[in-house]
């Protein structure tokens, strides 16, 4: 079974070598196909590992050393249990769609073959991510995403939004990254190893104040890749790539990796609670912050990306206040519902060629039936609707909050999931349904290719039945690792009032957004307000951002300059032009004629004759001249 | 009076004195060759006068060496200037400039 393992973590790898090998060449067919198939058996692979993990066995493999100094011992190991498993089962699921439905989005793209390579390269990282058993080789698989990352952003690289987008993620999660470095270090400088097994059996001795800020830098390094504030800015820009990028990397799986690591690190976690209260404190701070700001925004792509963000606070509450694997449910169950809009946004661009502004379309229902059945369906799972995937994991974090003693949190959840239905619809209301607004723009809208909309299948189904058909299976697969706790409201009619009035609630938003927005009518008034503009304008974060640290930033490197221009290079240029100046004065020397250059040669001989006398003169009589000296 | 080792030193000196400023002075090739073998003459000197003076054979042998040297230098020498005197017409020193560094 360990060739499994193996199969499942370098199919991708071959996939996207071999698509790299043609990535300068012409748009091949053969190339996606192919990187499609190499994900498909990793996913294979994954589904085989699943079921033995499911029969109670898993597996760890160290395929060679890596590094091996003294004490430090770090080999390339790899770990499938019911945790990682779960994430590979995600990742190669989604993966795999994201794949096959880029052949078709990607069709007219004449650098077909290298976003494959990339792509696969992608999920190659993810791999390492999820599966490596120590914290070096799931720092090595976060750096890999973050470069995939940055790549496929920057993917239409002569778009200059799009590399600094690319850039902007970049530099954000190396600022976090180094905080998770240090998290790792501090680990590593206390309890003497970085294997999740060792540092596992040996945290419950350690110091208390040593675990805190090993804990509190990893999560800072979890913040930065999934986006919570206030390093959030990078995802909505991310949105410059290409949309099945979005769908797998910034909506699926790369964002997640922050959860992900927490859940991973559950013990440690476990014994910090008050680290992990204010990672749920934030995490629900973010879920709302991040929903405010999707209510007013005109871009699809990035009202699904603050739908994104704001789903990771809610993942973040859940895995803050202990209930890993509630945190890892919702994270799967999202993976299917986010992607699945993703990609519909998808064939919506397609159709608009390539517009966002979701007030310019309208009445699409008709001529994309299946993008509006499976968008449609995505929101409802989103907003959390019985008995799609969102309900059974979003009321969960809600009952956690409720059942853990936190009525705050439960409040501004709440609140969240009444937002969350209300952007939900209101984008799917304004794409779909009303006039056609679209033909005033002269758009010709058409369905996306059959086999695109037969990739996102799976997808829908899992939206579907993720929730009600998974979670029993689920819960006793995953707290084998993590630590059980059901969070049932014991008295049942507290339980029935919530469900309901949470229900009726979420309903409720969607039917503000039906009537608020069935007409796509902007309130003129409104949109002048302040607080609209607050919204819109993203709390003005950006450009905080750009005054307080970019602009100075710039300032102190144009600094840097010019001092690099007056004093380094000043003397390395000084120095280089001592040489020229001589050489410059000096060649006339060397003018041709033999009896000039026999005279310097002369004068060179006696100086060297002078210059050894007086030395010899110096060592035959230094006795003397030391007692001159007064020696 | 006795000729001593001092002499013979000093006669060297002298005329290695002499060919040194004649080959800083000379302009035609031909003086050129006979300032060098000045040059190359006050060092034998030098080398049998010191050899005799502690009875070593090492010095006379140099010194012969130094003899088949400048005898198969002045060969070759005065084989090219012959050549060069029936292509340019002239042995000046100041028109030989195609050394350019």
């Amino acid at each position: 079974m360990e060739m499994f393992v193996y199969i499942a973590l370098f199919a991708p790898l071959v996939g996207s070598l071999t698509a790299g090998l043609f990535g300068a060449q012409k748009k091949s067919l053969m190339v996606g196909v192919f990187a499609s198939g190499m994900l498909f058996t990793s996913f294979i692979a994954s589904l085989l590992l699943l079921v033995q993990v499911l029969q109670g066995h898993t597996f760890h493999v160290e395929m060679m050393t890596w590094i091996k100094t003294g004490d430090f011992n770090v080999p390339f190991g790899f770990v499938v249990n019911e945790v990682s498993v779960t994430m590979m089962m995600v990742v190669t699921t989604v993966s795999t769609v994201v794949h096959v439905y880029a052949i078709g989005y990607m069709d007219h793209d004449k650098s077909f073959n290298r976003f494959f390579a990339y792509l696969s390269a992608f999920v190659f990282s993810m791999m390492i991510l999820v599966m490596s058993d120590n914290l070096l080789g799931l720092f090595i698989g976060w750096e890999g995403v973050g470069v995939c990352s940055w790549l496929l952003i920057g993917f239409w690289y002569h778009k200059e939004s799009a590399t600094w987008a690319a850039n902007e993620a970049f530099i954000m999660n190396r600022i976090a990254d180094l905080a998770m470095l240090v998290g790792i270090f501090t680990l590593y400088w206390n309890l003497g190893t970085i294997s999740y097994e060792g540092i596992f059996a040996t945290v419950g001795t350690a110091e208390h104040g040593m675990l805190v800020t090993a804990a509190a830098f990893l999560f800072v390094g979890a913040m930065g890749k999934s986006a919570q504030f206030p390093l959030h800015t990078w995802l909505a820009d991310a949105m410059e790539g290409p949309t099945p990028v979005s769908a797998l990397i910034h909506a699926a799986t790369m964002v997640t990796a922050g959860v992900y690591l927490v859940v991973r690190m559950n013990p440690l976690y476990d014994l910090v609670p008050e680290v992990g209260i204010v990672i749920a404190s934030l995490g629900a701070f973010v879920a709302m912050f991040a929903a405010s700001m999707a209510l007013v925004n005109r871009d699809m792509k990035r009202i699904i990306a603050y739908s994104t963000l704001s789903q990771l606070g809610y993942m973040f509450v859940a895995a803050g206040l202990g209930a890993y694997w509630v945190a890892l449910f919702h994270l799967m169950a999202h993976a299917f519902f986010k992607a699945l809009l993703f990609l519909g946004a998808g064939n919506v661009m397609h159709a608009m060629s390539d517009e966002l502004d979701p007030f310019k379309m309208g009445g699409l229902g008709k001529p994309m039936k299946w993008t509006f059945i499976m968008m449609t369906l995505a929101s409802i799972a989103l907003a959390g609707f019985f008995p799609l995937a969102g309900f059974f994991s979003k009321d969960l974090i809600l009952e956690v909050a409720f059942v853990g003693g936190h009525p705050i949190l439960y409040t501004v959840l709440l609140l969240t999931a009444g937002l969350t239905a209300f952007y939900s619809f209101r984008l799917v209301f304004l794409i779909f349904t009303g006039e056609e607004r679209y033909k005033l723009f002269g758009f010709h809208p058409h369905e996306a290719y059959k086999y695109m909309l037969i990739a996102m299948s799976p997808l829908l189904v899992l939206a579907i039945i993720a929730g009600f058909t998974f979670k029993g299976g689920y819960y006793e697969m995953v707290t084998a690792l993590l630590p059980a706790g059901e969070y049932h409201v014991h008295n049942p009619i507290v339980y029935w009032i919530m469900t309901i009035g949470t229900q009726l609630f979420v309903g409720g938003s969607v039917l503000y957004a039906w009537i608020k927005y069935k007409n796509a009518k902007v309130d003129k008034k409104v949109e002048a307000g302040f607080l609209y503009q607050l919204l819109y304008n993203q709390y003005y974060i950006p450009k905080i951002y750009d005054e307080v640290f970019s602009k100075p930033y710039a300032e102190l490197s144009k600094m840097c300059w010019k001092l690099d221009n007056t004093v380094v290079d000043a003397t390395v240029d000084g120095i280089a032009g001592i040489f020229y100046g001589t050489a410059e004065k000096t060649h006339t020397m060397q003018d041709g004629n033999l009896s000039s250059m026999l005279r310097w040669m002369v004068i060179g001989l006696v100086a060297l004759l002078v210059t050894a006398v007086i030395f010899i003169g110096i060592t035959v009589n230094a006795d003397a001249i030391m007692k001159l000296l007064g020696h | 009076m006795e000729i001593t080792l001092t002499h013979y030193l000093v006669l060297s000196t002298i005329l290695f004195s002499i060919g040194l400023i004649g080959v800083m002075r000379r302009k035609n090739l031909l003086m050129l060759f006979f300032a060098t073998e000045i040059l190359l003459n006050s060092v034998n000197v030098a080398l049998v006068a010191i050899s005799h003076y502690y009875g070593d054979f090492t010095g006379q042998m140099f010194a012969f060496f130094i003899i088949a040297i400048a005898a198969s230098e002045v060969a070759i020498g005065l084989g090219l200037l012959v050549l060069w005197f029936k292509q340019y017409n002239t042995i000046d020193l100041d028109n030989m400039k195609s050394m350019k560094g």
